[in-house]
């Protein structure tokens, strides 16, 4: 017999028992394993894409933020560099001012101070003229020409018009003192009676007199009486011209102050020139009052 | 000589005897189920894992994967089932390279256990799957005549499969032991790796027949056009 029956049955527990033991020690924890690998692997892998999505967000937000702070920067720099011309051209502008106001400054120091010399030039040419007029005349007036002064001074009192007359008569005639002829030499005694003579017929009266010498007349007479003056002299010419041209001279430093500084030779000239022209046409030195 | 283990036997109570079939089933469950123990012991769950994990992991996906080819969509509810028959047959054909040894599979005794089981199992797993109505009523498809045939069909599968493992393991081992007394050069060797084959071969056949009959007994109807999709491939 080939099967044993016993055998069979037994061989049937066995191979049950071994499909437990399988089961318990092979099947399960093989299988347990592998799942649980899978999870941990698919863990894994979502973790791994997780971490990727968060770097990329991250390498996103950097390069957003490298993005702005390039964009800061160069506005910034743009601004400083605007700034830095702006304050360029500001000190650029001040400095070209300062350099402005100082040389107006010298310039116009330059100008006082050829103001001045002109000025100082034109009263020292004035005076020269003037000291030199004097001396020429007063080493001209001499005796013969006190004479022609003396005749001179009595046509002009017999020429004396209305007015001034009466007014020099009525002085003449209340004074109590004698009336007071001053010249710059001794008169004549002929020329003392002509002058008197003069006197007297032209007012109409005895008129008393005292002759006086003055050296400070340069060749010139003057009869004085009771605050009235009659005279002739070249000095009254000289003051009279040394008056206009003085005048002159602040009416021409007026405008001057104001204009352009002008060439040095220019100021001399006119200096020169203008006094010529006053001196050309001397006003009358007769005064009456 | 003699035709089957079975008639060695170590010990005797009346019915009760201990011969080399179960003796070597005994060792051969503890070589499994020791070696199992000791290699799912310390299991690893990280991308690293030892060889003996590894080989463990092949075998149990490898024949999971057949499992499924077979058409059972769960392979995890029978790989306790086939995947032990399939173990248990080829470690003990691939056993019969050790000296003395006697495969259990060569007895008539232990194949038609196994057989007896599947004829168990394949009611059970069809019961389980749709029911007893269900599972009765499918042997008398396509028409009530057809029970009969079905019946016997049912047996006469289980005694060819105890029959063709019982024949192929006795006869490996027979033609050894008849040709080391011919030629005992070399020959008998190349029997042996011939004998290791066909041993590889049965366990194959056998589990995957069992896998075949439990497949039909469990199918519900509505799949039918399923292998219909798969033979054109």
């Amino acid at each position: 017999m080939l099967i044993d029956w016993f055998t069979v049955g037994a061989q049937a527990l066995n191979f049950l028992i071994l499909v437990w033991l399988m089961r318990r020690f092979l099947y399960k924890p093989i299988l347990h394993a592998i799942d649980e690998r899978e999870k941990r692997i698919a863990a894994e892998l979502s973790n791994a894409d997780a971490k990727k999505a968060e770097a990329e967000k991250e390498h996103d937000e950097f390069q957003n933020k490298n993005a702005e702070f390039d964009q800061q920067r160069a506005a910034l720099m743009s601004k400083a560099t605007d700034e830095a011309q702006a304050e360029r051209q500001r000190l650029l502008d001040e400095a070209r001012k300062a350099a402005d106001a100082l040389s107006a400054k010298r310039q116009e120091t330059l100008r006082n101070d050829a103001h001045n010399l002109n000025q100082a030039i034109s009263r020292r040419a004035q005076k020269e003229v003037f000291a030199i007029a004097r001396k020429a005349l007063t080493d001209l007036a001499t005796t013969s020409l006190e004479e022609r002064l003396g005749e001179v001074f009595t046509r002009r009192l017999r020429e004396m018009d209305g007015k001034a007359k009466e007014g020099l008569g009525a002085a003449l005639k209340t004074a109590a003192d004698p009336a007071v002829v001053r010249s710059t030499f001794d008169v004549p005694a002929e020329q003392r009676a002509a002058i008197q003579n003069a006197l007297n017929e032209t007012f109409s009266a005895e008129i008393r007199v005292r002759f006086e010498t003055a050296p400070d007349l340069i060749s010139g007479i003057e009869l004085t009486t009771n605050g009235q003056k009659v005279a002739w002299s070249i000095a009254d010419y000289l003051a009279s011209l040394e008056k206009g041209v003085d005048e002159l001279l602040k009416e021409k430093d007026k405008p001057e102050a104001k204009a352009e500084p002008k060439p040095e030779s220019k100021p001399v000239v006119r200096a020169e020139a203008k006094p010529k022209q006053e001196l050309e046409e001397p006003k009358p030195g007769a005064k009456s009052q | 000589m003699h035709l089957s283990p079975d008639q060695i036997v170590f010990w005797q109570y009346g019915v009760f005897k201990l011969n080399a079939t179960i003796a070597f089933t005994w060792a051969l469950m503890l070589v499994l189920a020791g070696g199992s123990r000791l290699i799912t012991r310390k299991l690893s769950i990280g991308l690293e894992r030892s060889r003996w994990q590894n080989l463990l992991e092949i075998l149990v996906t490898g024949i999971e994967k057949q499992i499924k080819e077979v058409g059972l969509s769960q392979p995890q509810k029978y790989l306790g089932f086939l995947g032990t028959l399939f173990l248990f047959v080829a470690t003990a054909s691939l056993c019969t390279v050790i000296p003395g040894y006697e495969p259990p599979t060569a007895s008539l005794s232990t194949t038609a256990a196994l057989a007896l089981c599947v004829f168990v199992a394949v009611p059970f797993f069809g019961i389980e799957e749709q029911g007893v109505r269900n599972y009765l009523k499918s042997y008398t498809k396509p028409t009530f005549i057809m029970l009969p045939f079905n019946i016997i069909s049912e047996l006469s599968r289980t005694l060819a499969l105890a029959v063709r493992l019982f024949g192929n393991m006795m006869s490996g081992a027979m033609i050894i032991g008849i040709l080391l007394t011919i030629t005992p050069f070399i020959f008998p060797i190349v029997m042996t790796v011939l004998g290791l084959l066909t041993g590889m071969v049965q366990a194959y056949i056998f589990s995957i027949l069992a896998a075949v009959y439990i497949a039909a007994a469990t199918r519900v109807r509505k799949p039918k056009p399923e292998p219909m999709q798969t033979v054109p491939a």
